[in-house]
């Protein structure tokens, strides 16, 4: 793709965030301003748009397009046991401990198509706790939930996935946990049994629950630092006490006065709530 | 040349003997930062810092998101994020659509910085296989930066500064021990 000189420039962003929120209640004016006007460069190009004008007018006069628009503008790139070492130590670490509740309840905020969503699962399920588990998986974004629920993913990744899944501790064949269909895998029932797949949008609702684990690795790096701030809040009032927040790779916690109420987890980016 | 406020340095297959070539020649009080944007593979534990900071007095790092850039720093791109230049002059991480089959995509840093240092960026691609970079180097001069390549008879791999010579205006083409005078001139 190549980014034309000023095809958009910083104003017209600014307007075009300003009318999702007028229009629709979607606040995207925290985000990372280089991420997100990179992502509407790529959807002008992508969807052939002759003016800004005209973009713009899609946008608030056709409903279909303006949720391409918040489809195409969030980053929903994931992957099964990605970082094959963070889902290590949730099987290792993190869970066993949260086995000792009646309900684990689990919240994986940002959770794009469901690929961890069931990556989690499966390793409840090795652990023989997917039984008394419940994985709220949550989005801003209703389509990419729509296929999450279908649990379907391509078989064109299940090499990768299964490497990951070995990686990450995984003892079990890997294949036996969907039925190739054609070009897509599709994960056993069991699986999704104990995912509730629902909209949440980390801008603007609120906590809706108490989990002991919270897992947010692929949303907060595109949020500017007070948006990052004001989500942390909400993981810490929709935690319980020495419950588990899981972050990306990059992600960091220190620059947050919250990060005061945080034990980190040797080696990667998991801390435990202590006050 | 005008004023440089960042180097941004990409490379694929090849590049890295040439990094290790040029970092301990570089003088040790630049006057700006140097942005380094090197495909390599995800999961292999970053050790280029590392492996870098061992060649120059320079501050060598990986690059952290909603960092600050400083003057005086090297900056690596970590594997498996696009690095993109905010106008603050700070950097921002994005784990999207991989661009050029990399991510880290050369394009994406030079980019985003072309438009935010304009006249002040100048930009490096050195050896690989594939054409990342040449994309940036367009938008770079654009915007009114420097562009320079590795001259590719001196490459490991001649197709990346080959492709970019091609489709991009090249303001410099160096050798590799021509390199460090470069950009300690800069400064």
């Amino acid at each position: 793709m190549n980014q034309e000189l000023g095809v958009i420039s910083d104003e017209q962003v600014e307007i075009l965030l300003g009318d999702l929120l007028e229009y629709y209640g979607y606040d995207f004016t925290g985000y990372s301003k280089a991420s997100i006007k990179r992502r509407i460069l790529r959807l002008y190009a992508l969807d052939k748009q002759l003016s800004f004008a005209e973009f713009r007018y899609n946008i608030n006069n056709d409903t279909a397009y303006f949720k391409r628009f918040v489809e195409q503008i969030t980053v929903n790139v994931t992957e099964m046991f990605r970082d094959p070492g963070f889902f290590k130590t949730l099987r290792d670490t993190v869970l066993p401990k949260l086995g000792t509740y009646p309900l684990i309840r689990i919240w994986l905020a940002g959770c794009s198509t469901g690929e961890e969503a069931y990556s989690v699962s499966i390793i409840l399920k090795e652990l023989n706790l997917l039984h008394k588990s419940l994985i709220y998986a949550t989005d801003i974004n209703p389509a990419v939930l729509e296929k999450a629920g279908q649990g379907m993913f391509a078989m064109s990744q299940m090499k990768q996935y299964s490497e990951n899944y070995i990686q990450s501790g995984g003892t079990k064949d890997f294949s036996s946990y969907y039925t190739a269909n054609y070009s897509l895998a599709k994960f056993s029932d069991e699986l999704k049994g104990r995912i509730i797949f629902s909209t949440h949008n980390l801008v603007s609702d609120h906590s809706f629950n108490e989990f002991q684990l919270i897992l947010c690795r692929n949303v907060l790096i595109y949020f500017d630092r007070d948006l990052q701030h004001k989500v942390l809040s909400l993981f810490a009032e929709s935690m319980e006490g020495l419950g588990y927040l899981a972050l990306g790779s990059k992600a960091k916690l220190d620059f947050s006065p919250l990060s005061r109420n945080y034990k980190r987890v040797p080696g990667e980016k998991i801390w435990r709530k202590v006050s | 040349m005008n004023k440089c406020d960042a180097l941004i340095i990409g490379g694929s297959a090849g590049s890295l003997d040439v990094l290790l070539k040029v970092l301990p020649e570089l003088n040790p009080a630049l006057s700006f930062p140097i942005i380094i944007v090197v495909h390599r593979k995800h999961g292999a534990d970053s050790l280029l810092p590392e492996l870098l900071a061992g060649r120059t007095r320079l501050i060598v790092k990986e690059i952290d998101e909603k960092e600050p850039i400083l003057a005086g720093t090297v900056y690596v791109a970590p594997s498996d994020y696009h690095t993109l230049i905010e106008k603050d002059r700070s950097f921002s991480l994005d784990c999207s659509e991989k661009i050029n089959y990399s991510r880290p995509a050369i394009d994406a840093t030079f980019q985003t910085a072309a438009e935010v240092y304009r006249d002040k960026l100048v930009c490096l691609l050195l050896s690989g296989s594939n054409a990342d970079g040449v994309n940036g180097l367009i938008s770079v001069k654009a915007w009114g930066g420097t562009t320079v390549i590795q001259d590719p008879k001196t490459a490991q791999v001649a197709y990346m500064p080959q492709q970019a010579a091609t489709f991009a205006k090249i303001d410099y083409t160096l050798a590799i021990e021509d390199m460090a005078e470069f950009i300690n001139l800069l400064s």
